[in-house]
């Protein structure tokens, strides 16, 4: 039983988390729902007064806002599909019996390890370069024409790389749920004459269900924020530019404060809404 | 009973899985291997994988060039300052929220766990100018401090999932036999509590040694750690590829080398105990 005495003590012990936590989250956050509402040039004049919503509306409607939208999408969603479906199948296949089992799985988590930007310039330089990349002397050896991959398909490009980044975030967690699998039951099911196929979807698929809807909302909330591998690749050139990219380029390149801000406050609540379905799933986990 | 497993599937098995391993692998090992050879080694046609002149003057170069341990101290400081510093703010409220549980406890956590959504590029320019204000932009504090804050929530997490794993009756025995608060905390819950403390350690360690938001855009000559250092090859000029990959093993090598042992830890600390 859990005495006045040590429940005191208890709330001591949180104040200093909560504290920072609150002041890390309430003094920036209040600083950008400000500036969304002024005219903030730092370099042309400081703050100019009151925007009332025009920031909000001018973000909304430059031309750099649905494309950036778009990219948005097409990089989140591709490495998303990616990364769950060759997870899923990596899972699988590193659950089976196997010699060296844990070497493989060594290699094939090791890429989230690399920081981003190493990996963002090792792509770029020694596999996508078209002239002296590997992927260049790979098409060449078939005949092919080799590709200028960040600057013709720049946004696949990207797209392969930070999917080689969280691919094994996803496949270690998914295979954590494998594991953890009904063996008898899969058992029942073989000698049953069940096959491969729908065993896979009748019980593996199902029992994954919750571990897959985490590793969406996980990578989501990331990938929602990539940034150097962005940085360091095109600069957002090639229509590489993210939602994220072109809020920093408002911010810090053209040094439009308060549009950038208005741009910040759309992300917020785009995070928020993703945010609000993961806390569902792990603040249901806590009953437990 | 689990069957036995013909030797044929399991050959299949490890096939498959060491080609797919290496191909994912490939990537670090060619970065790896390319840091060894001559700058026209490096871009070779076709390419050469191990008939080469192992050399070990890229990394002399890029260490003369650009200060590589400077950089390293950087990443060492702002990774272990902000983690040090985050666990001990979070080892009293995750104990706390394990053993004395309030009707909030779990809205806390969950609180805690929303800060970590935050877009960091949305509150960008006001760190930005907090930064500029206290003089602390391009200062290995205002980093450390950030860090510890992004990585908080999940450092608190993890702990709280490790200390809620420490059955209660050890420490109501414990009571019993007349121990205080400060006994229970010292001698029975922390040896206990030290598994799960250093995996936290270990896997915040790697996050904030990796971080490449706030280091990028807060850091300049002074505090810039690893991933601004390796961000600085972005723009070449000439024969680079060998000197880019002895910079990046250097960079890559020793959280390689943590994270082959963070694994398990990874899925607990970033699924915040959803996925065991």
């Amino acid at each position: 039983m859990a005495t006045q005495h040590s429940r005191s003590a208890a709330r001591l012990m949180m104040a200093p988390a909560v504290i920072l936590l609150l002041g890390w989250m309430l003094v920036p956050l209040t600083m950008t729902l400000w500036f969304s509402f002024r005219r903030y040039l730092p370099l042309r004049g400081g703050d100019l007064g009151w925007a009332g919503f025009d920031n909000f509306t001018r973000f909304v409607t430059s031309s750099a806002f649905w494309p950036s939208v778009q990219t948005t999408l097409v990089i989140v969603g591709g490495v998303l599909v990616i990364t769950i479906v060759l997870g899923v199948l990596l899972a699988l296949l590193l659950d089976q019996p196997m010699w060296g089992q844990g070497i493989v799985r060594i290699l094939v988590i090791a890429p989230f390890f690399v920081m981003p930007t190493v990996s963002a310039l090792v792509w770029k330089n020694m596999f996508m370069d078209p002239t002296n990349g590997l992927l260049a002397h790979l098409w060449r050896l078939f005949g092919a024409d080799p590709i200028a991959w960040l600057s013709e398909v720049p946004t696949t490009s990207i797209v392969m790389i930070v999917s080689w980044q969280w691919l094994p975030f996803a496949t270690l967690i998914l295979l954590t749920a494998v594991q953890s699998l009904d063996r008898e039951q899969l058992e029942a099911a073989e000698m049953d004459g069940a096959s491969p196929l729908s065993r896979f979807t009748y019980i593996i698929l199902p029992h994954l269900g919750r571990a897959i809807t985490i590793v969406l909302l996980i990578q989501t909330i990331f990938l929602l924020s990539i940034f150097a591998e962005i940085f360091v690749t095109t600069g957002g050139a090639f229509g590489t530019r993210t939602l994220t990219y072109l809020i920093f380029q408002r911010v810090l390149e053209s040094q439009n404060v308060g549009l950038g801000s208005a741009g910040g406050v759309y992300a917020i609540i785009l995070a928020n809404i993703v945010a609000i379905f993961l806390m569902r799933i792990v603040g249901k986990n806590l009953d437990r | 009973m689990a069957r036995a497993v013909s030797t044929r599937r399991k050959t299949i098995a490890t096939a498959a899985a060491w080609g797919i391993g290496l191909l994912i692998f490939f990537p670090i090992l060619w970065t790896i291997l390319t840091s060894f050879k001559t700058e026209a080694q490096a871009i070779a046609d076709p390419p050469i994988f191990l008939g080469f002149d192992w050399t070990l003057e890229n990394y002399r170069v890029v260490q003369e060039r650009s200060d590589y341990m400077r950089f390293l101290w950087n990443s060492v400081i702002l990774a272990g300052g902000s983690t040090i510093l985050g666990v001990i703010i979070a080892v009293p409220a995750a104990w706390s929220m394990a053993f004395v549980p309030s009707k909030r406890t779990k809205d806390i956590l969950l609180w805690m766990l929303s800060t970590k959504m935050l877009p960091a590029v949305g509150v960008l320019y006001p760190i930005y100018l907090i930064c500029i204000r206290f003089g602390l932009l391009d200062s290995r504090a205002a980093l450390v401090a950030i860090l510890m804050l992004i990585n908080l929530p999940i450092i608190v997490w993890m702990l709280y999932t490790y200390f809620r794993e420490i059955p209660g009756e050890i420490l109501e025995a414990a009571r019993m036999d007349g121990a205080g608060l400060k006994e229970e905390i010292l001698y029975v819950l922390t040896p206990m509590a030290v598994p799960g403390i250093a995996s936290t350690l270990l896997l915040n360690f790697i996050l904030a040694w990796n971080e490449a938001f706030w280091t990028l855009n807060l850091t300049a000559a002074n505090a810039a750690p690893l991933t601004a250092f390796i961000a600085s090859y972005s723009s070449p000029e000439g024969l680079f590829y060998a000197k880019l990959s002895a910079a990046s093993t250097m960079a890559i090598a020793p959280i390689l080398i943590l994270g082959w042992f963070s694994q398990k830890q990874l899925v607990r600390g970033l699924t915040f105990g959803a996925v065991k």
